[in-house]
């Protein structure tokens, strides 16, 4: 049962600024194994990992590799080291050949010195090959998919003889059949004697990966279980340190419909869809990425221009050419890029949230700045955003607190019909369950709702009524007790149709 | 079977690939250069397709350096005051201090060489943006090259700088084409067959995945703006020595003539993705270009207008190629 230890990390300290990063933190990786590292965001598990990949370098602390120790100044001592990490935002050139990303920085050199391209091309086809890969190594990086940039990113790894795999959660931007060809990619991995360490947010990915864990909260070590032992609850309980608390309950649904699609299409994303939102009701709209969710969202939004069929809110056929006239109807689209479509991340938290209300405090000329702050602090509080102060830049904020603010941004101008397309990708668990919890007040109080999701467990969690989406058509629409995540998946995938 | 795998090679290998990603640009240069040996009489004749090249070698020096800081996202705008800094400075040690021919001219080259290595560690150590440095640098050189002269050519007396700047090879093709083309092999055997190469491709395309791949980004970042100073300074004594004289005013305007060069050929400004042959295409379009206006007897400030709308052209057509990939 003892296997050997390959990495032994021990009171590893990290302080950035005033912030202790990691706080005397130990770390074991045992020969083969899949090692899960969880915790929010801020927990320390990312700068964990830097440590061990040389990108920082920690204050005080010991590094022990195969029992001897080490010390990593940087990445390329790391790499000689055999240790290799694939980044969470994927680090390649997309505009370089496969080829030429997996040698990137060990480029073959013939006798003269000069690089030699064949040899780079022939000896990638032969890695990718013995990864059971049929990528082509002379396409460019940006014509793949996001799961093939990740297997070239785990082959560029281990053309480096590595030892030690570390990936940062890998499958935070992934669809769900692109899921599954990471997790095979991993358990290959595996079957090759590498040990991995696996960083994640997702919890049900950990139960099919991983066979052991280790908590990280606030910088410090909690503790390290086996898989088999430990179940979801526990888990939660160890990363937040608090329990979560469970469904909220069935929301009370009108029987108003607020909002109607009849026949929506446009362009080849979104074909004859049929749609009522109730007041009250959070709808969910589920499918793989791609099946045209957004899509269908960016039409009701108004972003997307010109459409066939109805869209019928409150009763009576409206119009809309652009988001202006969606705004003005009170219906509202929460982008799912919260950085690039959402905020400005260089501006104060005061800036971005009233952005979209300038008519609320600005007049003619002047701005009524007290206004403005009031507006602020009662979003502030009502969305219980972490902020030191309304000025604070919103690029300093964690990702939880930033989707908060673009929420805020959009709940200030009292919208009827609110659209999430993916809230909560890439934020940690406490601050999903803020979320979530947030959406079934906002229900409650007669908000409807429409939810784009990825994550099951989440639809399941807060959705009333289930549409499912499948290749640009409503596959299905499930509701009340007969929703069950099996159901969604056989109708997202084409197993089942209405 | 041999021949499919031949035809393989042949489309994934570098020249046919060139070949394909340039097309636009390089029937772009066709058709205009048989539009013009329809129009006008003399267009297609040695002499004047010699001409032709003759005039672009200055800017094509400077636009195959300006690729390679381009490349990586950067940005070079000293680099037509660099031409008129190491210009003038060569030509002074010649003209007030005697100094020999070849010293004084590697004095103009070394000249470039300092700007690029001023312009690359304030970019990459102190992490100021390149196109502030470059800009202060671009004022610093020419303030520098206007005091030296006092505003007023420095006129210099040398047989052999004569021959340097207006001699020919074999009495046909002026040397300074034969400068720029083999500013270019070098240029471009460093841009495809070195280590070098690859990493500038790769800290342009991503830096953070250049620098986790053990690529020193600074050095690649460095380098290149030493490769744009330098070429820029050559391109200063080879413009001198042309003129056997040196102005404060030479090169002016000349980075956005070589920018516009590197844009037309399709290099793409946020870095990551282009060719130094591309660039050589972009200059000979502008060369040709002008050459056309003036056989046309059009008035020489309309080439501005047309060299401004013809790159206009050229991102449109390069958005739309991009829009339709995707």
């Amino acid at each position: 049962m003892d296997k050997k230890i390959v990495v032994r990390m021990e009171q590893i300290t990290k302080i950035f600024g005033s912030v202790k990063a990691l706080d005397q933190v130990d770390f074991e990786l045992r020969a083969g194994e899949v090692h899960a590292l969880l915790g929010e965001n801020g927990s320390g598990k990312s700068t964990l990992i830097k440590v061990l990949g040389g990108i920082h370098r920690m204050e005080s602390g010991q590094i022990y590799l195969d029992g001897k120790p080490v010390s990593i100044e940087d990445v390329f001592t790391a790499n000689k080291l055999g240790i290799s990490i694939v980044h969470q935002e994927l680090s390649f050139a997309p505009r370089m050949t496969v080829a030429d990303n997996i040698f990137m920085g060990k480029e073959c050199r013939n006798r003269w010195g000069l690089i030699d391209a064949k040899k780079i091309m022939q000896e990638s086809k032969r890695l990718l090959q013995d990864f059971g890969s049929d990528i082509n190594p002379s396409e460019l990086m940006c014509n793949l998919s996001i799961s093939q940039q990740q297997v070239v990113e785990i082959v560029k790894a281990l053309s480096n003889q590595v030892k030690i795999l570390v990936m940062d959660e890998p499958s935070a931007s992934l669809s769900l059949t692109e899921v599954e060809n990471l997790y095979n990619a991993v358990d290959r991995v595996k079957e090759m004697g590498i040990s991995v360490i696996y960083v994640s947010h997702r919890m049900e990915e950990l139960f099919r990966l991983a066979d052991r864990v280790t908590v990280l909260r606030d910088g410090k070590y909690i503790g390290t279980v086996d898989i088999s032992d430990a179940d979801e609850d526990s888990l939660v309980t160890m990363m937040v340190g608090r329990e979560i608390e469970p469904h909220y309950g069935e929301h009370k649904i009108y029987d108003d419909i607020v909002l109607e699609l009849r026949h929506l299409s446009r362009g080849a994303m979104v074909h004859d869809i049929n749609m009522k939102v109730h007041k009250g009701e959070v709808v969910g709209i589920a499918g793989i990425v791609g099946a045209g969710r957004s899509e269908c969202a960016r039409v009701i939004a108004g972003i997307d221009k010109g459409y066939e069929g109805q869209i019928i809110l409150n009763g009576r056929e409206i119009q809309i050419r652009n988001p202006q006239d969606a705004i003005s109807h009170g219906i509202v689209l929460i982008p799912e890029d919260r950085k690039e479509q959402g905020l400005v991340l260089m501006q104060s938290v005061k800036f971005n949230l009233t952005l979209c209300v300038l008519k609320k405090f600005i007049g003619f000329i002047g701005v009524n700045t007290k206004k403005q702050n009031q507006i602020t602090d009662e979003m502030i509080k009502r969305l219980r955003i972490k902020v030191s102060g309304r000025d604070m830049e919103v690029g300093k904020l964690s990702g939880g607190n930033q989707q908060k603010v673009v929420l805020a941004k959009w709940l200030a101008t009292d919208p009827k019909v609110l659209i999430l397309d993916e809230p909560t990708r890439g934020i940690d668990v406490g601050a999903k369950a803020e979320i979530y919890s947030l959406i079934d007040e906002l229900a409650c109080k007669g908000m409807s709702t429409i939810l784009i999701s990825s994550d099951l467990p989440e639809i399941m969690r807060v959705c009333d009524t289930v549409y499912v989406m499948r290749k640009g058509s409503l596959g299905g629409k499930i509701s009340g007790d007969e929703l069950a995540q099996e159901k969604i998946i056989r109708y997202a995938t084409g197993v089942e149709h209405e | 079977m041999s021949k499919i795998q031949n035809r393989e090679r042949l489309r994934d290998g570098n020249g046919f690939k060139a070949v394909k990603n340039n097309l636009g640009i390089i029937l772009s240069l066709l058709v205009l250069c048989i539009l013009l040996t329809f129009a006008t009489e003399h267009f297609l004749t040695t002499r004047n397709i010699l001409n032709v090249l003759l005039q672009i070698s200055t800017n094509g020096m400077i636009a195959f350096g300006m690729t390679y800081v381009i490349l990586l996202g950067g940005i070079d705008l000293s680099v037509g005051s660099v031409v008129a800094l190491s210009g003038t400075i060569s030509m002074a040690l010649m003209a007030r201090s005697n100094w020999p021919l070849v010293p004084a001219l590697l004095i103009g080259v070394v000249i470039g060489l300092a700007v690029g290595v001023i312009n690359g560690l304030l970019i990459t150590k102190v992490k100021m943006p390149a196109f502030i440095v470059t800009l202060a640098m671009m004022n610093i050189t020419r303030g520098l090259a206007l005091i030296m002269t006092s505003g007023k050519p420095i006129y210099v007396q040398d047989e052999r700088l004569l021959i340097i700047g207006n001699g020919k090879f074999l009495d046909v093709i002026p040397l300074q084409i034969i400068y720029m083309l083999i500013i270019f092999l070098i240029l471009f055997c460093v841009l495809n067959y070195t280590r070098y190469g690859k990493h500038l491709y790769a800290t342009g395309g991503n830096i953070e995945a250049a620098r986790f791949s053990g690529i020193n980004v600074d050095s690649v970042r460095i380098i290149a703006y030493v490769i744009s100073g330098v070429v820029s300074g050559i391109a200063g004594v080879m413009t001198a020595a042309r003129l056997y004289s040196a102005l404060p005013t030479m090169g002016e305007g000349a980075e956005m003539d070589a920018i516009a060069a590197v844009v037309l050929g399709g290099t793409m400004m946020t870095g990551g993705s282009g060719t130094l042959g591309g660039t050589l295409i972009g200059t000979l379009i502008i060369g040709v270009m002008n050459n056309g206006l003036n056989l046309l007897g059009v008035n020489s400030y309309w080439q501005d207008v047309a060299k401004g709308i013809i790159i206009i052209f050229a991102i449109v057509v390069d958005i739309i190629k991009n829009k339709k990939k995707q």
